[in-house]
């Protein structure tokens, strides 16, 4: 049994280095460290959410010790439907996954989402709760990363702008185009003490937007 | 696989490798009597140090001969059609015509130049793909800024693919008493075109006053222009000794594909303005992206093989 688990962890842990560099070598893609550097500080990660990809590629940009320690924050509702899902969630990438409609006698998002923290790990968050798929850049933030902020509020804030991806492989194709991606890493921002979920959130939402570029 | 070669290629490259050991030379000397860091310097020496790479990757696809180039030129097509994707406006709806153009249109192009079939790769693009792609994005009926996204697809594969592909296309002509040098014609014509684009940047560099277009382009100067261009001019006929041109032919010619350049650097910064940015990307230290420093051969191969095509094939 010990063996078998062995073997799964290489498994695992070749296919999230093959994933990683398929991922960069299709969209090249570029890392800017704008507002912070990839330091071992514990953070959360948020993103513009766009593709499924998305994570993969915040996970693919971080330095390798850092990858180890941060945990993508995912839809139980996708992920948890089929036994490979499975496996690359838990196994492969060592998600956090949630439910993203309560569920009766369900686990609280939250809760699970502060434990993981209470590790000791980073986390990727997509705060839009949901791929954007249409002409807005960016759609309303969901409560919980107000939540997770109030609970831990030492926890730093990255915002993370991913540019392009969506168009590498939009929702509902399954062919990636391989186009260039960039991702702008911004400023830490922290929870102001008394600072209300709308402010934060807002504040949250204008410092991710900040770093998409002009559009046209 | 070398002794197959004509033996201009050795000595052309010798001479590469002095000019850019000079060029190595020069770089360091300026940064030592600089002493402290300077981005002119650096960037030279960054682009310096490019071109050595540059060079070698060119040498090792020409040791290879036609499947060599054909190869060398398809990534390079690749390398480009995504930088200039990434910076063109496409949406959902363009998805499908995306993946033609990346995954059929390109490899396509160059299988039809490896297997030599004239007829239909010299109009793969501007027929079939022009027609087809157009019509994958209207199935996807999203109207929006659809005459500007059909414009931009098909542009890109004109620009990246078809145009580059005329490189490796000058392997199939058939040129009576110049059998097995084709690929003599390749190197004469990016080196000169190349020499083209150091020269302008050099003589500008050193005696540039009056902007040729300081909308467009603010290192472009008429001086850098004209030295740059009339010095090419005059390398090309030198290097007549490579191709099957008499000296005054090798000069005209020469004169074409370096004032095509001109106008090819200037056309696709227009590109890069309307995007606002700066470079097409970050591949190449020094240069900016493949785009930026394709720019030129991109606009002048094309005409450089009609003409060869027109006047010397029989």
């Amino acid at each position: 049994m010990d063996n078998r688990e062995a073997m799964n962890g290489l498994l695992a842990s070749l296919v999230a280095r093959s994933i990683c560099g398929f991922a960069r070598l299709l969209t090249g893609a570029r890392a800017l460290w704008k507002g912070c550097a990839p330091a071992a500080v514990q953070r959360i990660y948020f993103g513009n959410h766009a593709s499924h990809g998305d994570f993969v590629l915040i996970w693919a940009s971080l330095p390798l010790d850092l990858r180890t320690r941060t945990r993508p924050v995912a839809g139980g509702d996708y992920w948890e439907t089929s036994r490979l899902r499975r496996w690359l969630i838990h196994d492969v990438f060592g998600g956090v996954v949630i439910d993203r409609v309560r569920k009766e006698g369900g686990q609280n998002p939250v809760a699970q989402m502060v434990e993981a923290l209470d590790g000791g790990d980073s986390l990727i968050l997509f705060p839009e709760g949901t791929r954007n798929v249409g002409d807005e850049p960016l759609l309303p933030f969901k409560a919980g990363i107000f939540h997770v902020a109030e609970a831990k509020p030492e926890v730093e804030l990255v915002p993370v702008w991913i540019e392009n991806l969506n168009r590498v492989m939009p929702k509902g194709e399954f062919v990636p185009v391989p186009l260039l991606c960039t991702l702008t890493f911004g400023e830490p921002l922290k929870l102001v003490p008394g600072e209300d979920r709308a402010a934060f959130l807002e504040r949250a939402r204008t410092a991710l937007l900040d770093l998409c570029p002009p559009r046209g | 696989m070398l002794n197959s070669h004509p033996p201009q290629l050795l000595t052309l490259f010798a001479g590469v490798f002095g000019v850019l050991a000079f060029a190595s030379v020069v770089g360091w000397l300026l940064r030592w009597k600089v002493g402290r860091p300077n981005a002119t310097v650096d960037n030279l020496i960054a682009r310096v140090n490019a071109w050595w790479v540059m060079v070698l990757v060119l040498g090792i696809a020409f040791a290879f001969g036609k499947p060599g180039v054909v190869v060398l030129f398809g990534l390079v097509s690749f390398l480009a059609l995504r930088e200039f994707v990434s910076l063109a406006y496409t949406r959902r709806g363009d998805h499908w015509a995306l993946m033609l153009v990346f995954f059929v249109f390109l490899p396509l192009q160059y299988v039809l130049i490896g297997i030599d079939w004239y007829g239909l790769y010299s109009i793969l693009i501007p027929v079939y793909a022009f027609l087809v792609l157009p019509i994958l994005a209207a199935l996807s009926s999203d109207t929006t800024r659809f005459f500007e996204r059909s414009a931009k697809v098909q542009f890109a594969l004109m620009i990246c693919v078809y145009c580059i592909s005329y490189v490796p296309a000058l392997m199939t002509l058939r040129l009576p008493g110049f059998e097995g040098g084709n690929i003599l014609l390749v190197a004469w014509l990016v080196l000169v075109v190349q020499s083209s684009d150091v020269l302008q940047y050099v003589w500008g560099k050193l005696t540039g006053k009056r902007k040729i277009a300081p909308e467009l382009s603010p290192s472009k100067t008429i001086e850098g222009f004209v030295g740059g261009v009339a010095s090419a001019t005059l390398l090309g006929a030198l290097l007549h000794w490579l191709t099957p041109f008499a000296p005054w032919q090798a000069a005209a010619i020469a004169l074409v594909v370096c004032l095509m350049g001109f106008f090819g650097g200037l056309v696709m910064s227009a590109m890069k303005r309307d995007r606002g940015v700066k470079d097409w990307g970050t591949m190449i230290e020094g240069h900016g992206g493949i785009l930026d420093r394709l720019d030129s051969v991109i606009f002048a191969a094309p005409i450089y093989f009609h003409i060869v095509r027109y006047w010397w094939e029989p």
